[in-house]
């Protein structure tokens, strides 16, 4: 979790809006690092998390959050993550001819689109339980990234479909969050990529995009980063609601600046 | 300032030390590596020939076969991970590539997979390249870069002084190192080696004579059978991590030649809006999965420029790790400008893995060529030459130099308009 990007949503762990969806969405960069901002942030918050890890294996994530001060394999063995990792279980779905349904079963499919299975997958893990119901705050489900399903020759439209149905469960009717990370091709040339993108920019309450710097690579910015709040029902008190700040990641923090106000710039 | 020490014998002291030494990394970096990265078991597998732990993340190595490309990747290919090639125009230096790749496994005495649609992957074996072993290579290295005409490389410089303590992009061969050979692109593997060597051949016309598919289709079945085979000798050499074997341990290097080319079964190179264009894609990610879980690299050509549906690769990149272009100046326009004679063509470094990590490892230097000399396939950065005469058109440099910046950004990053200034 990086304090700062809390200060620039002002949010802390202690108190965590409910009901959300927040969409990550990077052009022409990675922001992964968002990812890992999210997930470490509602384990800190003492949420149950679920993950559906599709471009990593837990490995990867795990040394990542420990540098960020969580322990994904504790927070595991507690029953406050449930993952779903996408890479090792997209390899059994192949070679192990089993005929017990799995969440990604659509890979088997010839013509894939059904993501059901997945659904019910998010369901049962975030089902809340009767003993552990004073545990855990509120569910989480968070997804990386939405984009591999469309390579996987899952269609825009079933995609759409499952995010749909799991913001009426975890955000309607478990009052909980949704955050889902999609990549920008840029253009028109991936209409299904802009299909998703539109899509779920018109569902989110909060749009969190990274690009690369237009001007290039540059060692001590590493891209920028857009803040736009969809919130309705607050009226714009605090001024601005579309907020672009630069970046720099660090081995184990992000720091924000305004644009310009780079420390090695100034 | 460290850097005004005196350095005599400049050529020799970099390689591995030059990778450690990078700027822009923090100062205390924790060497050894560390267990229970994508790969169980950390100390263990330092053990493996061919392989050490990265500097920067624990995670565990092995060399392209390129020492300088090794460098540009942040100190080589780590396990687990797909290094993607994006082929030239012609297919003319990609298979250099896969060459030097697969003859450093023979070298390592790592075990090799190599699938090809196209040519037999004994007659590939056969055409690798020969090392430049310790006794002779420091010879045939010194003799090729006098051919290139550059002998003041060992001599201390006495104006500009500093330039000497810059690392050098290709190095000498360090004959110390058992990561990473140089190889002579001019003679052949000795046969000996290919017979001590282990490796398995995937022939797609061979493995397509059985039956046609009966049961219904969800990938291609030249990939599906791929897949297949890959799986099936990860399971039984014991490659799998999970399934440790008495035996010792290896690394299983895996050469994929002209992935999503037509002779592949895939129609993406050749209608834009095909139904099956993401056949590619889910081969991809189930080959990713396959590798996470084991004790393999693998290296893929793809020919990109031949893909219809721009979208297709930029989903391919994203699926794979490591993301390297090769653009060669052979028929295209900057062949015969001279700011480019001397180099045979761009390397794009265009991703490169964030694993166990926030950052990736990124290189400062974005511009870089490569040339193919008599022996050796070298990376260099590029340099525009002076401008000496005053016959040079203004036009054609500031073109030159124009697209060099713009080319600039590599990893994910894209320049827009000229005017546009972030700071």
């Amino acid at each position: 979790m990086f304090p700062e990007l809390n200060d620039l949503l002002n949010t802390t762990p202690d108190k965590v809006e409910q009901g959300k969806l927040t969409l990550l969405c990077d052009a022409q960069t990675d922001g992964s690092f968002l990812l890992h901002h999210f997930l470490s942030f509602y384990l800190r918050a003492n949420c149950k998390v679920c993950f559906v890890a599709l471009t990593q294996s837990f490995s990867h994530y795990s040394i990542v959050a420990q540098k960020l001060g969580v322990s994904l394999t504790t927070a595991r063995e507690r029953g406050q993550l449930v993952v779903l990792e996408g890479l090792k279980s997209s390899v059994d779905v192949f070679f192990r001819a089993q005929e017990e349904p799995h969440p990604l079963q659509f890979l088997r499919k010839a013509s894939a689109g059904d993501l059901q299975p997945l659904y019910e997958f998010v369901q049962e893990a975030l089902k809340p339980v009767d003993g552990e119901e004073a545990a855990w705050r509120c569910p989480v489900l968070l997804m990386d990234d939405l984009s591999v399903l469309l390579s996987l020759g899952v269609g825009a439209v079933a995609v759409l479909d499952l995010v749909h149905y799991c913001r009426a469960t975890v955000c309607c009717k478990l009052k909980g969050n949704l955050v889902a990370l999609v990549h920008d091709s840029g253009g028109a040339e991936d209409e299904e990529s802009n299909t998703l993108l539109n899509g779920l920019s018109h569902q989110s309450h909060l749009i969190l995009r990274v690009e690369g710097l237009a001007t290039g690579f540059c060692r001590d910015v590493h891209g920028q980063l857009t803040i736009l709040r969809r919130t309705l029902s607050q009226p714009t008190v605090q001024g601005e609601r579309r907020l672009t700040y630069q970046y720099k990641i660090q081995d184990k923090n992000v720091s924000f600046f305004a644009r310009g106000m780079s420390p090695a710039v100034l | 300032m460290a850097a005004t020490a005196p350095c005599g014998s400049g050529a020799e002291e970099t390689g591995s030390e030059a990778a450690a030494g990078k700027p822009g990394g923090t100062s205390f970096q924790r060497k050894g590596p560390r267990a229970g990265g994508l790969d169980r078991g950390g100390s263990r597998l330092v053990s493996i020939a061919g392989t050490r732990p990265s500097v920067r993340n624990g995670q565990l190595l092995v060399s392209t076969g390129l020492p300088a490309l090794d460098q540009l990747l942040g100190g080589g290919l780590a396990v687990g991970t797909v290094l993607l090639i994006e082929e030239d125009k012609y297919d003319i230096y990609s298979p250099l590539l896969f060459k030097y790749f697969l003859a450093e496994g023979i070298i390592s005495g790592h075990t090799l997979l190599v699938a090809s649609a196209k040519e037999d992957p004994a007659d590939i074996l056969q055409e690798l390249p020969a090392p430049l072993l310790d006794n002779h290579c420091k010879k045939e290295f010194d003799e090729d870069s006098c051919n290139d005409k550059t002998p003041e490389s060992n001599i201390e410089m006495k104006i500009a002084w500093r330039y000497q303590l810059l690392p050098k992009m290709q190095a000498g061969p360090v004959s110390s190192s058992r990561f990473g050979h140089y190889y002579d692109v001019s003679k052949r593997i000795p046969q000996e080696l290919i017979e001590a060597s282990k490796w398995y051949g995937f022939f797609l016309p061979e493995k397509l004579s059985s039956s046609l598919p009966a049961e219904p289709c969800y990938l291609t079945h030249g990939y599906l059978k791929l897949l297949q085979f890959i799986q099936s000798i990860i399971y039984e050499d014991g490659f799998d991590g999970t399934n440790p074997q008495k035996k010792q341990k290896n690394i299983l290097r895996i050469g994929i030649q002209n992935l999503g080319s037509p002779l592949w079964g895939d129609d993406i190179c050749c209608t834009e809006n095909c139904d099956n264009n993401h056949n590619l894609t889910k081969f991809l990610y189930v080959l990713r999965g396959l590798l996470r879980n084991s004790l393999s690299a693998c290296i893929i050509t793809v020919p990109s420029h031949l893909i219809q549906n721009k979208a297709v690769i930029a989903r391919v990149a994203n699926l794979s790790d490591t993301v390297v272009g090769l653009e060669s100046f052979m028929g295209s326009e900057k062949e015969t400008n001279p700011l480019y004679k001397d180099y045979h063509g761009l390397i794009h470094i265009r991703k490169i893995p964030r694993l166990n990590n926030l950052t990736g490892d990124i290189s400062d230097v974005k511009d870089l060529a490569f040339k193919l000399k008599r022996k050796l396939f070298t990376i260099e950065r590029l340099h525009l030459p002076p401008d000496l005469s005053d016959t040079v058109s203004r036009s054609s440099k500031q073109d030159a130099a124009e697209s060099a910046t713009r080319r600039g950004p590599g990893c994910g990053m894209m320049a827009g308009g000229k005017k546009h200034l972030d700071f």
